[in-house]
């Protein structure tokens, strides 16, 4: 199969998805208990009767339900979520005005977890039963079982009172002045304790897939004839070994971006980061659910993005994808 | 060359639950786990008897810090409630939402996986693409949405937490399935003519049991981490005295009184860490190539 081709494959099953989440929005409407009108209005019957005629007219709520849901799609797929009668404001400027501070901090995690869980793994590899190794288990094991927000929490308690070094909230000083430079320096600062939180789980685990998948590997032949043929041990490990073991970690990275997701929201609230997971929070004591099934579409968007990017990367990872189709 | 002195040496070395068993009761991640779970549970349910204080009662100022008085000896939140009532009271509740939760999501996981790698075909493209949407979803944000719509009573926050977290456990299921449906001893049960039904639940379903035991422990501690989560959104079952409720309510207090949430959150991390590291002897147990390691 051709690149163009697998990629235009790729493309329209990510387009089907979208669709299918446009749906479950939909049905969600549906399904809640009350009046459509009333959910769409997000004011559980606070909103004005001429408010509720309004939205039935531009979401033909007094048609059949195929029609309903064509004219909810077409409007979605236009751009048009709603409005938020909390904010008062679309829900689309919303949702876009905070998505970048949740990137950033999902990003700067992830890529922190993955860099530095691999080089622990292969530490740890190095020595199976050395202090490194031992590290990685319990640390994963703890960061597998301990709530994310409550490790937050230890976190600004740690950086509150006991040693206060970095900021525990918010995304940036608005007393600070200083010119583009000091914002961005200022941001960082910021974002070292939400990006820690977030990306210590994920390190201790990938830290712990990729011992694993060392072990595995190093006990292989094509290993042992690099070491035969004199191969400095440090390209044994990062030349051979590194790359194959790296496969696994893509993959559960990749698959895991919804939960990291999750994982931000809960993040974002003990930071006070204004982020999509904050709008999410602050939505819905609102009960403005425009806002909330905004944020439900924009963040399944970004898992989906988030899968066709690893696909990608895999693909660029591991040549026998690249050739095989 | 061995002698085998009875029948009866040759069955004892060849049960696989008792081999498990053995194999269980040597590694000491799963006898920590278990030891963990049993000072909880210990602690929730026979605790009180002991300490027999309302945990919804006003006992002393707010925000009391441990230790400052008998009265509260874990100190008071920012009602001036009892802590270790709380953490005492508190527990149950959580308990029977990550149960109920992790039921929830191992039924759905096995049937949805069990037809999926049985029928294969269409069946399974048709379960997998379903699969595949629900694991697009952010799992979280998708329960925040279900429990926001509907009223958070413990027995929708378990099922919302269900509806979303079911996709590994089929995954699994399935890929047990797949391996387990063209095995021999199948084939002899398709054979002598067993019905489907037969064959999924009575002949495959058993045999692919021991990853999912290990999966549905874990699952459990997952659910219990998701109440905790909602709940300290504010989501959670405003009933029901629990661990995650706690967590919620004193949020806000947190930097003025560490031990309003610090330590509900530290009895939630000791139960999940139990679950987990029953999942991890459980594992070993079962895994006989994993044991030499």
């Amino acid at each position: 199969m051709t690149m163009t081709l697998m990629v235009a494959r790729r493309l329209l099953h990510a387009f089907l998805l979208i669709l299918a989440v446009l749906v479950l929005n939909f049905l969600l409407i549906h399904i809640a208990p009350g009046d459509p009108a009333d959910v769409i209005a997000g004011e559980m019957g606070g909103a004005t009767e001429e408010m509720l005629a309004d939205i039935r007219k531009t979401y033909g709520l007094d048609k059949p339900v195929y029609v309903q849901l064509g004219v909810y799609l077409t409007r979605a797929l236009q751009g048009d979520l709603g409005q938020s009668f909390f904010y008062n404001a679309p829900v689309l400027d919303l949702v876009a005005g905070r998505a970048g501070p949740t990137i950033l901090l999902v990003a700067t995690a992830l890529l922190f977890a993955i860099f530095v869980g691999t080089m622990l793994g292969v530490l740890a590899s190095h020595k199976p039963k050395g202090i490194v190794s031992g590290l990685v288990t319990v640390v994963s094991v703890i960061g597998y079982s301990a709530p994310i927000f409550w490790t937050g929490m230890m976190l600004v308690i740690l950086f509150a009172w006991v040693y206060p070094i970095f900021p525990i909230a918010n995304m940036y000083d608005i007393t600070r002045g200083g010119g583009f430079f000091d914002r961005v320096v200022d941001i960082l600062y910021h974002l070292v304790l939400p990006a820690l939180t977030l990306g210590i789980v994920y390190l201790a685990q990938y830290a712990r897939l990729t011992r694993a998948s060392m072990l595995e590997i190093l006990g292989s032949d094509y290993i042992r004839t690099a070491r035969a043929k004199g191969v400095a041990e440090v390209k044994v490990y990062g030349h051979h070994a590194l790359r194959n073991a790296i496969l696994p970690v893509v993959t559960i990275a990749g698959l895991q971006f919804g939960s990291i997701i999750s994982g931000a929201v809960l993040v974002e609230t003990v930071f006070s980061w204004p982020g999509l997971g904050t709008l999410a929070f602050e939505s819905i004591l609102a009960r403005d659910y425009p806002t909330i099934l905004g944020i439900l579409f924009f963040s399944s968007l970004l898992v989906i993005a988030a899968n066709l990017i690893t696909d990608l990367v895999y693909r660029l990872v591991d040549p026998r994808i690249r050739t095989g189709g | 060359m061995a002698v085998i002195e009875s029948s009866q040496d040759i069955v004892q070395s060849q049960s696989p639950w008792r081999e498990a068993a053995r194999a269980f009761r040597q590694s000491w991640a799963g006898m920590l786990g278990i030891f963990i779970l049993i000072l909880v549970i210990l602690f929730t349910f026979v605790g009180p008897f002991f300490y027999p204080v309302d945990p919804f009662e006003i006992i002393w100022a707010p925000l009391t810090p441990p230790g400052a008085t008998e009265r509260a000896p874990l100190g008071t939140d920012y009602l001036g409630r009892d802590i270790l009532a709380g953490l005492i009271h508190g527990g149950p509740a959580t308990l029977y939402v990550g149960l109920v939760a992790g039921i929830i999501t191992i039924t759905i996981g096995i049937l949805v996986g069990a037809f999926a790698g049985f029928y294969r075909g269409m069946v399974d493209e048709f379960l997998m693409r379903i699969t595949e949407f629900f694991q697009v979803l952010p799992a979280l944000l998708f329960a925040m949405v279900l429990v926001t719509l509907f009223t958070p009573t413990i027995y929708v926050v378990s099922l919302a937490i269900g509806i979303v977290s079911w996709p590994t456990t089929a995954r699994l299921t399935r890929a047990e399935f797949l391996r387990i449906r063209n095995l021999e001893y199948v084939n002899a049960a398709r054979s002598i003519g067993a019905k489907n039904r037969r064959i999924i639940w009575r002949v495959i379903l058993p045999n692919a049991l021991a990853p999912l035991i290990v999966a549905a422990t874990l699952t459990v501690g997952i659910a219990i981490l998701f109440e905790a989560g909602l709940s300290f959104l504010g989501l959670g079952d405003p009933n029901m005295f629990s661990w995650g409720l706690m967590i919620g309510a004193g949020r806000e207090y947190i930097l003025d009184g560490w031990w309003v949430v610090t330590l509900p959150g530290f009895m939630i991390f000791l139960t999940v860490l139990g679950f987990s590291l029953v999942g991890d002897g459980l594992n070993d147990a079962f895994n006989p190539k994993l044991r030499e390691r």
